[in-house]
């Protein structure tokens, strides 16, 4: 496990309590799930992701992540509809061990109330947080 | 002997079945044709299996090399917590291979099975009079099957008293199953928290229980060796509100002879013939799932059961509020003869092998409690749970623990469950092993501890003596790969 | 005891540590209220007194050792070569538990792999699982699986000629649920009538089985189409998998999920149990699959070998969110299947189940020949319907008492089926036993 310092936590990203992040990216917004998730999971063999034009509230389950021996649900960061999803996941799921903030985004979402994104954490009050925890 | 029963000794590789033979081969004798070909219609026709040709010899090498990379409890100790790894006697392989039960059709009329018929109505006796409850079924195949039928009743019952319900209530230390199949009945598993000292507290359940709940589902002995000492007390406040209590009789290796469930207070109860009753786990199965229940809830067991009447025993479907079927048609009856051999063999004195199972397990806890954490220092059932907070320091974990007592000769113990005690590793002795043998673990359990703060590589890289080393498992569930 | 070891002294000693003055100190943590009131009343006996008593109730038994058997409707008698038995009973595979264990497990792994891979050469499909308990739970499982697959879709359709026991359990499994169930009739050949398909709302999956209860051989090209037309998961099960040994593969007719019962391959009928619950599917599907699954990987040292895999399917993980509650599988009668399956070998199953067809047809045509009516019309494999004369049952009875098993009776399956049985014939039939049974059944 990594200690807290070592955590890579971009600035350009806003995080949840339950370890998600979403970067804006014009209309959409980008999801994924924090280094501090992926490093607590362990190597992740599957993840289980919605197909586009699924619409979630802020705050609902939109899939799961699985490592060998354990399974993780994934929430909503913001409501709105699913525009795509990562489909590289599939083949490697390894990329969100790896990269989880670039290559390891997990779907994009129009949202339908953007100004959600401005109540998520910054990267202060994520660490914050976990240092809490 | 002092010295370490694991030890090397020659392995054979062998490789997969289609990597050997050559087509036109046989390994078996075909019955000498007697009637002439009749060939199929075209359209239907296909090529036959890909499988591989094999001569006998072949056939005979490949599975004894396999088989001899294998550890079973006829190679030596099991501690597998609630597992119950017993000694699977011989003679019980004997009765159930007789040619009047293995080449018994189960669809003959009832007075051509007499023997099967007899067998299983003594049976289901015989496991309702040891759990004290009053009726029994032995349809389920498997625990978890059992566990479905117990749900299946408890949803039949409800639904006969006009009052379907929607909830179920589940401790935190219940195996994974007990949640699964109450949720293919449509209840809602609500989890209760188990109290400081391990065992259930009436006010979690109080709390919880309400009149849309079903009822609990309690294991017990529960999956930490405890005994749920409140249990008279649940179900009573279970019963107040109409529910039911289920118990999961996985380890009642700790309570035959001892503990009376219908006195305390429960309705259904679901026993592994594989575990308690000394059936052979088979690397995996066949099991056999039995439950039992108060007088109340007899109406809604499986159909057909076995009824006796003044002139021998029937196959009865009369039971109109039977939840129906669980199997094709009456169960692993032949691990039944295995128990029923069982049970004829040991009759009373299986309350002695509650007792040495008990025993055993309180003396190994009593032995290992200075060098691995205990999480419960109470007198424990037939396991105790320990875990790895002492190891923590040299970085050693329990599945390093577990993988060196493999160099050292002895299966593992069950790890990391119950999930509520973390880095658990769970011992379950059950009654076969020797005083010597026991001695000789806990040796190896010490000399183990011992390793870790002297050598923790040696655990972190172990097994060290079997055929292969630890498994990638990420590479495994990554990348599929089910089939040659 | 023979099974216990303890000396008087053994005890002693380790109630000493324990610091317990007796056994029954050892359970002062249970309240007196839950504890028994009078001792176990069971009788014991000694190994002679067991031997005795289980061959009595052995004897008092319809067997193959000495009935002659035309009756399969689900359980067959097919020879055993003496090399699975002897195999399968090497304790190292008995003894053993869920290979959770991977380093001292890899024979039971191996063998399951193995298992696995011939099970989807014989059905043609991508992957199969560990197994399940039986057929008919294995068919409750396949429509479980359609409806997960199906998302929103609640609705699930079944042939009336699939075995009509798995068909009960398939209710009891569903009972509870919120899902439907629709039964399809049969056609006057014998096979499934799907014309009712397109009436059917919200489908998310069909089973039809091949060869069927009455022993007809479905045309499972046609009902894949029907079937996917419907956007439905098409399901085809069995309880005679010999019949693949001449038939074509349901994978190669598109079925999403084969299942069925496995006794047929090397496992004693037992009076039913166990059993062997064959599971196989498309590989789009594997993560919908109940049960286990054996998958190849390497060790530390880059070796083959095998481990339990894509665990996050079951229970133990999963919960209640489970693909399925089964725990174990039906692993020692899986090992079974593929020792049958590899002394068999390609060759040699594709003889035995021409040979089951071949003495089929010649009872089929020898009853034809006698006057009696073969009522379907469906091309058959080692089962036929015959329907005899009325009050045959009364004959029925009488051929009892000469030890020859003449068929089932369809009646208590299909009650506009009076006077229909379903006969069966394996390798173990001779011409001689046929001719003898026509003889009888003319006279």
């Amino acid at each position: 496990m990594k200690e807290l310092s070592e955590l890579n936590l971009p600035e350009d990203v806003r995080y949840t309590k339950d370890h998600e992040w979403a970067r804006r990216k014009g209309e959409t917004f980008q999801i994924g799930i924090t280094d501090f998730a992926q490093d607590q999971l362990g190597d992740i063999v599957f993840v289980e992701l919605p197909e586009p034009g699924d619409v979630f509230q802020n705050g609902d389950e939109f899939g799961t992540v699985e490592s060998v021996k354990a399974v993780s649900e994934l929430f909503m960061p913001l409501g709105g509809e699913v525009a795509t999803v990562n489909a590289a996941l599939e083949d490697s799921p390894e990329l969100v061990n790896n990269a989880p903030y670039t290559e390891g985004w997990m779907l994009e979402i129009a949202a339908s109330d953007p100004s959600e994104f401005d109540q998520m954490m910054d990267r202060e009050a994520y660490l914050e947080m976990l240092k809490g925890s | 002997m002092n010295e370490s029963i694991g030890t090397r000794g020659l392995i054979l590789n062998e490789p997969f079945l289609w990597e050997r033979g050559r087509k036109g081969r046989s390994g078996y004798s075909l019955p000498r044709r007697d009637v002439d070909p009749a060939p199929l219609p075209e359209h239907l026709a296909g090529e036959g299996p890909d499988f591989p040709d094999l001569s006998e010899v072949e056939v005979v090498r490949h599975y004894t090399r396999l088989s001899t990379w294998n550890y079973g409890v006829d190679s030596g100790m099991y501690p597998l917590g609630s597992c119950t790894m017993k000694y699977n006697p011989k003679t019980n392989e004997r009765q159930a291979s007789l040619p009047g039960f293995a080449g018994a059709h189960p669809l003959v009329p009832s007075e051509l099975c007499q023997g099967a018929l007899q067998l299983i109505y003594e049976l289901e006796h015989y496991l309702a009079h040891v759990a004290g409850l009053e009726a029994a079924t032995v349809q389920p195949s498997a625990g978890a099957q059992g566990e479905l039928t117990g749900m299946l009743i408890f949803s039949a019952y409800h639904r006969d008293r006009g009052k379907p319900r929607t909830k179920i209530l589940i401790p935190d230390t219940a195996h994974g199953t007990n949640p699964a199949s109450a949720a293919l009945c449509g209840f809602k598993a609500v989890p209760v928290e188990t109290g400081p000292d391990g065992v259930l507290l009436p006010e979690a359940v109080e709390a919880l229980m309400d009149e849309d709940t079903a009822g609990i589902m309690v294991t017990n002995p529960n999956t930490l060796g405890l005994f749920e000492t409140h249990i008279q007390a649940i179900a009573a406040i279970v019963h107040a509100k109409d529910g039911l209590v289920y118990a999961d009789g996985a380890n009642m290796n700790a309570v035959m002879g001892v503990v009376d469930f219908g006195r305390a207070g429960v309705d259904v109860l679901h026993i592994n013939l594989h575990k308690t009753f000394s059936t052979p786990h088979g690397g995996g199965g066949p099991g056999s799932g039995p439950v039992c229940v108060g007088k109340r809830l007899a109406p809604f067991l499986p159909a057909p059961r076995v009824v006796k009447t003044g002139e021998g025993y029937l196959l009865s479907e009369d039971f109109p509020k039977s939840i129906g079927k669980l199997h094709a048609f009456y169960g692993n009856f032949g691990i039944m003869v295995r128990a029923y051999s069982y049970i004829l063999s040991m009759g009373p004195k299986l309350k002695d092998v509650s007792q040495h199972a008990v025993l055993n397990a309180n003396y190994i806890k009593e032995l290992l409690k200075d060098v691995y954490h205990l999480p419960f220092d109470v007198p424990c059932m037939h396991e105790c749970v320990f875990t790895d907070k002492f190891l923590e320091k040299h970085k050693v974990t329990t599945l390093d623990v577990a993988k060196r007592l493999i160099d050292y000769g002895f299966h593992p113990p069950t790890i990391y469950f119950p999930l509520v005690v973390h880095g658990a590793i769970m011992i379950e002795p059950t009654e076969s092993e020797s005083k010597e043998t026991i001695d000789q673990f806990i040796a190896t359990m010490r000399a183990i501890a011992q390793e870790a703060q002297e050598d923790p590589s040696l655990l972190q890289q172990a097994p060290h003596k079997p055929k292969v080393r630890r498994m990638d498992e990420t590479a495994a569930a990554r990348k599929p790969c089910l089939r040659g | 005891m023979r099974y216990l070891s303890h000396t008087p002294e053994d005890l002693a000693a380790m109630l000493q540590v324990v610091g317990v003055k007796d056994l029954e100190g050892l359970f002062r943590t249970i309240p007196e209220d839950c504890r028994r009131t009078a001792p176990l009343d069971l009788p014991e006996m000694t190994e002679w007194e067991l031997n005795d008593h289980m061959a009595r109730l052995a004897d008092r038994m319809v067997s193959w050792a000495d009935y002659k058997t035309f009756a399969g409707a689900g359980s067959y008698h097919h020879y055993i070569p003496e090399v699975t038995r002897s195999l399968l009973s090497r304790s190292e595979f008995v003894t053993a538990y869920t290979p959770y264990q991977p380093e001292i497990s890899q024979g039971t792994l191996q063998g399951i792999f193995e298992y696995q891979t011939l099970v989807c050469r014989l059905l043609g499909m991508e992957v199969a699982n560990a197994s399940l308990y039986d057929g008919a739970m294995a068919v409750a499982e396949a429509l479980l699986m359609a409806i997960r697959i199906g998302r929103r879709k609640k609705t699930v359709a079944v042939s009336t000629l699939v075995n009509p026991y798995y068909r009960k359990v398939v209710e009891t499994y569903l009972a509870p649920t919120e899902f439907n169930v629709v039964w399809l009739p049969y056609r006057p050949d014998g096979t499934t009538d799907l014309s009712g398909l397109d009436a059917i709302a919200d489908l998310a999956g069909v089973a039809v089985q091949s060869p069927n209860f009455l022993g007809g051989i479905e045309d499972l090209a046609a009902a894949g189409k029907a079937i996917h037309d419907r956007d439905a998961i098409f399901i085809t099960c069995f309880s005679e998998p010999l019949a693949y040994g001449i038939l074509k593969a349901p994978g190669a007719l598109d079925a999403d999920i084969v299942c069925g019962e496995g006794q047929s391959l090397g496992i004693p009928q037992s009076f039913g149990g166990p059993g062997l619950g064959v599971f196989a599917a498309k590989q789009q599907y594997v993560r919908n699959l109940p049960g286990r699954l054996v998958g190849q990987t390497v060790d530390a040292d880059g070796k083959r070998g095998f481990v339990l895999t894509l665990s996050t399917r079951e229970q133990h993980i999963r919960r209640e969110k489970a693909t399925s509650n089964i725990c174990s599988n039906q692993s020692l009668c899986a090992m079974a299947a593929g020792m049958y399956m590899a002394a068999l070998g390609g060759t040699g199953f594709r003889e035995l189940a021409q040979l089951n067809h071949d003495k089929a047809e010649y009872l089929k045509s020898a009853l034809q020949a006698a006057g009696l009516e073969i009522p379907f019309a469906s091309t058959t494999f080692n089962e036929f319907v015959v329907k005899l004369p009325k009050g045959f049952d009364q004959k029925w009875q009488a051929l009892l008492q000469k030890k020859i098993l003449a068929g089932i009776p369809m009646v208590c399956y299909y009650p506009e089926l009076a006077d229909h049985y379903l006969f069966c014939v394996t390798e173990t039939r001779s011409k001689d036993d046929m001719d003898a049974l026509v003889k009888e059944v003319q006279a």
